[in-house]
């Protein structure tokens, strides 16, 4: 009887964030629903109670049912059958176990029949589903449109919709089209107005659509004719139901075999618009995005859980030389890493939440009433934190389990390359995770502009006002001479032309991520010995890391682009 | 269908056997309580998800879970109460200890009385006694047909219920008349997990007494939270004889416990030829073990 939330003590540890109870408040907006809900909180510690028995169920359905089905589901698949989807059994069990658990729609609020969790436990959840089986954390995470819906959609549509997905009612974002991958503005399939009908008519096709067989689809069309960018996009919402689209193939792929990747023709498929005419993209899709780049943080994060257990499992028991390979330099050297790498994403991922949160719950309370000068304020400071984390979140976590994933492999030897072993999967899983819901190359597009305003380096300041505990004073030093150079970084690139700009900016958001990665390692040292070592670690390698970084760009001269070009 | 069914589900807390480390049992050869966990009886969690089934098909339906035990077996209720039950009685008092299955049939039977319910619904056996006579003697008590080794409810209306049993050479259907009791087996479906509205709204249930040994944390019920209140029943609720609870009535006594430790007694080396393979099969059909 595994439960992935009860034996990772680093979860529970998140409740206790000093930013919590503000975000409880928050969201609950004075325990209004207390009274009216039977299983609304009555205050801040009711509430933190609730997420905590809440993922104590999460974390058992993953360990048993999830986790046990992962192998099978990897091995069976879905199958594409007369334009519909059928998923692989294991897959249909998770998702009658989570409905009769009532854990969908665990973020919306209690009249469309949600659990109002903040997004802290939400995020939490995905990453425990992470853990189990990456593939299904796409059909699980997909419950994201929910929130656009909340977020966007009309009153008549979320009444119409919202209450579906605590029902178990699956969703899909339809997205990408063969010509538009990662520049969305190309999108062309058509949505026209019908009179008649009283609906938009939407066709044309779309590929590579996670879980694209859904009951509701979320799909970005070209509603104003003859427009070719951004600007001529809407977003509307499809039920399957109103029939209209079918699906041509599933793609076979390298890994998260679980999840149906499919590509959908869509012929006079009625739908509903959500929100406001040509704002699909340049508003709604890049708020979604956002979403989904935490879930795919929070996956990420369960991975790398997922890959370090099983090399430390192994290192364990394993036995060469006459002793278990734990012993030796060259494998526990590897482990100590990928743990601190692990830890240092999870730190990430749970402070942009917490950022993502207080943003949220601001919007939502200013649905009721006016928001005051000071929340005004606060609400825009947590969004622009949470705009400039969210990209380095995606980028670090994907490339830190990808990078945990093969060293697990590495860990178990030769037997890591048989299908025996878990990590095999766990290898194959990690590997979309650093190209969907956009590339770590287009997370760096997005993150360069707050290294060049100095958002960033005001944030690290701002963790260096935090006081440390005597015996942490040294690794504090490290970190500031780390932020000096990495100051010194900008400034050599600063003003220089933007290709050379972009030419580094991996680089610099690299090294500012390391940064703000070691100090929120270093702050939660301080209230939880289970992240000393890997405070140590991570910011040893950070150093260094850091420090090749820097001499690249030192040394790097204008001219040196020209060799790659 | 109108008819709305109140379903009492029996289910008892048991050391959890299914695991024993090697601190399992006393010197004497007693059950150490102590090193085991105590859980919800499997085969009852089978029980309750069959109850619950028939309330997902029979909306308004209600479930009452009744379990017998010390103060802390008000967590079965509460379990219970998680999945989807909307209740249910701790039948608790120092008269009620030591009893063996006849004294606790006694107790559980009376209890019933009181609830008046259409269907009851238990595990086949406890893996703490496996004994599988509470439930029997429960209905014999009350004078209830009896359907054991229930797999699966297959229908029910106000006149009869009818219902899959698995037996040890296949499978039976028969129909009984209500109210009834039935038992079910380990092979019918799991439990459905508990859900995360019902956790919510229960997880402050408690007893009197959990309330009383609190302390500190005491904090009366609230008004208009009645349904928080598990209520514990005892001698003076359920009446009846109190020379049949307990140690007086229970008429079994423990002659003797003896540790067995299993040995291998004789070994056999096959090769994975073909004819020493068929010989084994030849064999093991020939003692009735397969075929």
């Amino acid at each position: 009887m595994a439960n992935f939330y009860t034996d990772n003590t680093d979860l529970k540890f998140q409740f206790q964030h000093p930013l919590m109870k503000k975000i409880v408040e928050l969201k609950e907006q004075n325990f209004k629903d207390s009274g009216k809900y039977d299983y609304a909180p009555c205050n801040v510690e009711d509430a933190i109670d609730s997420y905590d028995k809440v993922m104590e169920v999460m974390g058992e359905i993953c360990g048993n049912t999830i986790a046990n089905n992962a192998e099978q589901v990897d091995h069976e698949g879905p199958v594409c059958e007369n334009g519909r989807v059928t998923y692989a059994a294991g897959t249909r069990q998770n998702q009658e176990v989570l409905t009769q658990a009532g854990l969908y729609g665990m973020s919306l609020p209690r009249e469309y029949g949600g659990l109002n969790f903040s997004m802290v436990p939400y995020v939490m959840a995905a990453e425990l589903v992470g853990r189990a089986d990456a593939g299904f954390a796409n059909i699980w995470g997909l419950q994201d449109c929910a929130e656009t819906i909340h977020e966007f959609a009309s009153e008549e549509i979320r009444k119409e919709f919202l209450p579906r997905i605590n029902a178990g009612d699956t969703c899909s974002m339809d997205l990408t089209e063969p010509d538009a991958g990662s520049d969305l503005q190309a999108v062309m399939l058509k949505a026209e107005w019908n009179e008649e009908k009283g609906m938009w008519m939407l066709n044309g096709v779309k590929r590579f659509i996670t879980n694209g067989d859904a009951q509701i689809k979320l799909v970005l069309a070209r509603s104003e004719e003859g427009t070719h960018d951004g600007r001529g996009l809407s977003y509307f919402v499809h039920d399957q139901a109103w029939g209209g689209v079918t699906v041509r193939r599933i793609e076979n792929k390298l890994g998260i075999k679980g999840s149906p990747t499919c590509e959908l023709v869509f012929k006079n498929a009625p739908a509903k618009l959500i929100g406001e005419r040509k704002m699909g993209l340049i508003k709604y899709v890049m708020s979604l995005m956002n979403g989904a780049r935490l879930g795919v943080g929070a996956q990420s994060v369960g991975i790398s859980e997922a890959a370090y257990r099983e090399a430390l499992k192994y290192a364990q028991e394993r036995v060469q030389f006459g002793k278990a390979i734990i012993g030796f330099p060259a494998v526990y050297e590897m482990l100590g890493v990928m743990k601190a790498k692990l830890q240092a994403s999870r730190a990430i991922l749970y402070e942009t939440t917490r950022f993502v949160d207080m943003y949220k719950a601001y919007g939502f309370i200013a649905e009721t009433r006016k928001l005051t000068p000071e929340e005004r304020q606060e609400a825009k400071k947590y969004q622009k934190l949470a705009d400039m984390f969210t990209p380095v979140l995606k980028m670090m976590s994907s490339e830190y389990c990808n990078q945990n994933a093969y060293d697990a492999i590495q860990i178990h030897g030769g037997s890591g390359f048989m299908k025996e072993y878990p990590v095999e999967r766990i290898y194959r899983d990690a590997r979309i995770t650093t190209i969907y819901e956009g590339t770590s190359q287009l997370q760096t597009v997005a993150a360069i502009r707050y290294v060049t305003t100095g958002a960033y380096l005001n944030q690290i300041r701002e963790y260096q006002q935090k006081a440390v505990r005597p015996e942490f004073e040294q690794l504090k030093k490290i970190l500031i001479e780390m932020t000096d150079r990495y100051e010194e970084a900008c400034a050599m690139v600063s003003g220089k032309d933007n290709s050379i700009i972009d030419f580094h900016a991996r680089r610099l958001v690299e090294m500012a991520a390391h940064i703000i990665m070691s100090y929120l390692l270093l702050i939660d040292a301080q209230n939880n010995a289970d992240f000393i070592k890997s405070a140590q670690i991570f910011i040893g390698k950070s150093y260094a890391w850091n420090q090749e970084r820097y001499t690249y760009i030192a040394n790097f001269t204008d001219e040196d682009i020209n060799a790659f070009v | 269908m109108d008819k709305k069914f109140r379903i009492v589900v029996l289910a008892k807390q048991v050391p959890d056997t299914r695991n024993v480390g090697k601190d399992a049992m006393k010197e004497d050869g007693t059950v150490n309580r102590a090193a085991l966990p105590a859980i919800f009886n499997p085969e009852d969690m089978n029980a309750l998800e069959q109850a619950l089934r028939i309330k997902d098909r029979i909306a308004g339906s209600e479930i009452l879970l009744l379990t017998m035990g010390p103060t802390r077996a008000a967590d079965i209720i509460r379990e219970g109460m998680f999945r989807g039950a909307d209740g249910g009685i701790l039948l608790t008092d120092r008269k009620f200890a030591g009893s063996d299955t006849l004294a606790t049939s006694y107790a559980i039977s009376q209890a019933v009385r009181k609830l008046n319910p259409d269907i009851i619904i238990a595990g086949r056996q406890a893996i703490d006694g496996d004994t599988a006579q509470v439930g029997p003697q429960v209905a014999e008590k009350l004078n209830f047909p009896q359907i054991t080794y229930a797999e699966e409810i297959l229908e029910i209306s106000e006149q009869k219920i009818t219902v899959k049993r698995r037996l040890e050479r296949g499978v039976e259907i028969v129909s009984s008349s209500l109210p009834v009791l039935v038992t079910v087996t380990a092979t019918a479906p799991e439990c459905r997990p508990r859900h995360a509205k019902q956790l919510m709204k229960y997880k402050h249930a408690r007893t009197l007494s959990e309330e009383q040994t609190a302390g500190e944390g005491y904090m009366p019920i609230p008004e208009g939270y009645e349904y928080l209140r598990i209520p514990e029943w005892g001698f003076s609720e359920i009446g009846g004889e109190e020379s049949g609870y307990g140690l007086a009535g229970s008429p079994t006594k423990v002659k003797k416990i003896e540790n067995i430790i299993l040995q291998a007694k004789e070994s056999k080396k096959l090769s994975s030829s073909d004819e020493d393979i068929d010989t084994l099969i030849k064999e093991l059909i020939s003692s009735h073990t397969i075929g």
